[in-house]
């Protein structure tokens, strides 16, 4: 009786310790790829700072102003990228913003009844964001900008040119381009976001506007907008994040060429397209290091808009089973 | 209208309305779909011209020769997002394995923010750090950096749609399985992980359409190759996104050709990929796009 007691005992301890050994394996090897993550983005974070030292000391805040981009006389300042990427971000916004919205409103609001095609729908639309952005950019240099310069700019330029925001001549790959392009690329996001918001919307609120004798519109209108308000804003607030950090199609379509001007169609900059073009052609360590920092901004432009959007989106939607 | 009280002007306004409403919503969903349509219309019709077997398996030629392919962008594609998936799926199926099964921890909450952060964050900035980690170290733009950028942006992909996927296992399956007294780690790779797999590799397949179409932090660590792989991994490299990049902005003609050509390749495999995905898993994984 002891002896196998003894036995069963050393035995259950032995599994015990077993087990114990392989959960504790099994945790260590997955927290510390949960921890690589975290390092990667602090570290993401202090490379960015540590390698635009020199420049963050040789110009002070007053690269954030200056508006002088000369890399043959070292004369460096952000102020131009920073305009242009505040410009066709907003641009993007004011036109992508109203469409994202109409989307998701059809798929959370009208296509409920008529399941596939609403599906087939929300794919399409979803399949813009699988394209590529060098595609986008592609299509944007070559088909976009001579349809738009021909067919929008030049007759915007000609009845409305007293107008400073149409007063250049209209060149094709400029500003409205680009934020035309970045409108289409962030309609996704904005209708993929703000349709789980809509979706989130208790039927209660729909209900007890139906019952008031609402038209759908008004349903929509005066109970389900307002109540995803801060969901669809936060979903706004990530489609700016996007449009902030795309590169490729910007680069390809806004002309390359650093200035602030209100007219939208002259040719600018952006704070990402200034990197991928200049990047590996800086000849100098002050060269490089103002286009760190460069990234810095970027870096702290994009963070803080996902800081806001994730909050907005999270206090929206904590209590359902959707995730954005 | 014979009906009374609710026939008056305000019911007719309001109607109306609803009636341009509901108009405008339709405006918006045809407006959102035009580009696709033309987008994919306008790469099928120039890149199909230039479809052949040369074009897809010969190297590139200098302007004015007729001939040249981008077999070797196809096969540095196929290499970094190799090199790219390597890196990324330990790193991004652990980090979501632990999201799901210890989501109560700190470090959980931390590093699935930090996820979410990572996984929006412009590319370009991602360039520069595995420039500066890598290629200065290195003194060499290489794959091997061209493969770590892109891992940097499945990463947050794969972790995300692993533990989405863990998630939606039951609980119950995991009580039973602890019940009759399989230890929690292998309940995790045996009962979990394989109930769950089919969004794993979803998510990894997901990923790898990302990282397939993504320039811009290549640019500064592939950096592009007009040749074919020599085996050293540590050389520049060659990308179809780079060539379609490269090509599309130059001043010649027959380079623009090239450049739709490989759009073509590229936007091919995308949106097959996609849709064959989105076909398989339907709703599932709704919230978590190609695009992330």
């Amino acid at each position: 009786m002891e002896e196998s007691s003894g036995i069963q005992l050393t035995s259950a301890k032995g599994i015990g310790r077993r087990r114990r050994g392989g959960d504790q394996i099994l945790k260590g090897l997955v927290a510390s790829a949960a921890i690589a993550v975290v390092i990667l983005l602090l570290a993401l974070g202090a490379e960015l700072i540590i390698h635009s030292s020199l420049s963050l000391i040789t110009f002070g805040p007053s690269f954030l102003i200056g508006t002088t981009w000369d890399p043959v006389h070292q004369i460096f300042g952000a102020l131009p990228f920073l305009f242009g990427t505040i410009l066709t971000s907003i641009l993007a916004l004011l036109i992508g913003l109203p469409i994202g919205l109409g989307v998701a409103i059809f798929l959370a609001e009208k296509a409920k009844g008529r399941r596939m095609f609403g599906y087939t729908l929300g794919t399409l639309v979803e399949l813009l964001a699988a394209v590529p952005s060098v595609i986008y950019g592609l299509w944007g240099l070559f088909f976009l900008s001579p349809i738009l310069r021909t067919y929008v700019e030049t007759p915007l330029h000609n009845y409305l040119g007293i107008l400073p925001i149409f007063a250049s001549a209209p060149f094709g790959l400029d500003f409205f381009t680009a934020g035309v392009i970045l409108a289409i690329m962030i309609i996704p996001t904005v209708s993929a976001v703000s349709r789980d918001i809509l979706n989130a919307v208790p039927n209660s609120q729909r209900e007890a506007m139906y019952s008031l004798g609402g038209t759908h519109w008004e349903v929509i209108r005066k109970a389900v907008l307002p109540y995803a308000r801060s969901g669809i804003f936060g979903a706004t607030i990530l489609g700016l994040g996007r449009a902030v950090g795309e590169t490729m199609a910007v680069t390809m379509v806004i002309g390359n060429t650093p200035r602030i001007t209100a007219s939208l169609f002259s040719g600018g900059y952006t704070l990402a397209a200034v990197i991928a073009n200049e990047f590996t052609e800086a000849s100098y360590p002050l060269y490089t290091a103002a286009l760190v920092e460069i990234g810095l901004i970027l870096f702290g432009l994009a963070l803080t808009i996902n800081l806001l959007a994730r909050l907005l989106i999270w206090r929206m939607t904590r209590n359902t089973r959707f995730r954005v | 209208m014979g009906t009374p009280s609710l026939a008056g002007k305000g019911f007719r306004r309001r109607n109306l309305l609803d009636k341009v409403m509901t108009g405008l919503i339709y405006l918006a969903v045809v407006l959102a779909v035009i580009p696709l349509i033309l987008i994919v219309g306008d790469v099928v019709a120039q890149g199909g011209a230039e479809m052949s077997l040369t074009f897809l398996t010969h190297l590139p030629t200098p302007v004015g020769v007729s001939g040249g392919g981008i077999g070797n962008a196809i096969e540095g594609s196929a290499i970094l997002v190799g090199l790219a998936t390597l890196i990324a799926v330990p790193i991004g199926v652990g980090a979501g394995v632990y999201f799901s099964e210890w989501p109560e921890s700190k470090l959980s909450f931390v590093s699935s923010f930090m996820n979410d952060v990572l996984a929006e964050f412009p590319s370009i900035t991602l360039g520069i750090f595995v420039y500066i980690i890598v290629v200065l170290a290195t003194r060499t733009f290489s794959a091997v950096s061209g493969g770590i950028a892109l891992a940097i942006i499945m990463v947050p992909i794969v972790a995300r749609t692993t533990e989405e996927s863990l998630k939606i296992v039951p609980t119950s399956l995991r009580e039973a399985s602890l019940a009759l007294g399989i230890p929690r780690w292998k309940t995790v790779l045996r009962i979990v992980i394989s109930t769950g797999r089919s969004g794993l590799v979803t998510g990894i397949l997901l990923a790898i359409a990302r990282a397939t179409g993504e320039t811009a932090p290549l640019l500064l660590t592939a950096f592009g190759s007009n040749y074919y792989f020599g085996g050293n991994l540590w050389s520049p490299i060659a990308a179809l996104p780079l060539l379609i990049y490269t090509y599309g902005i130059s001043p010649f003609q027959d380079w623009h050709s090239a450049a739709w050509g490989a759009a073509l390749v590229l936007v091919g495999f995308m949106l097959l990929l996609n849709l064959s995905l989105k076909l398989l898993i339907g709703r599932k994984f709704a919230g978590v796009r190609a695009e992330i």
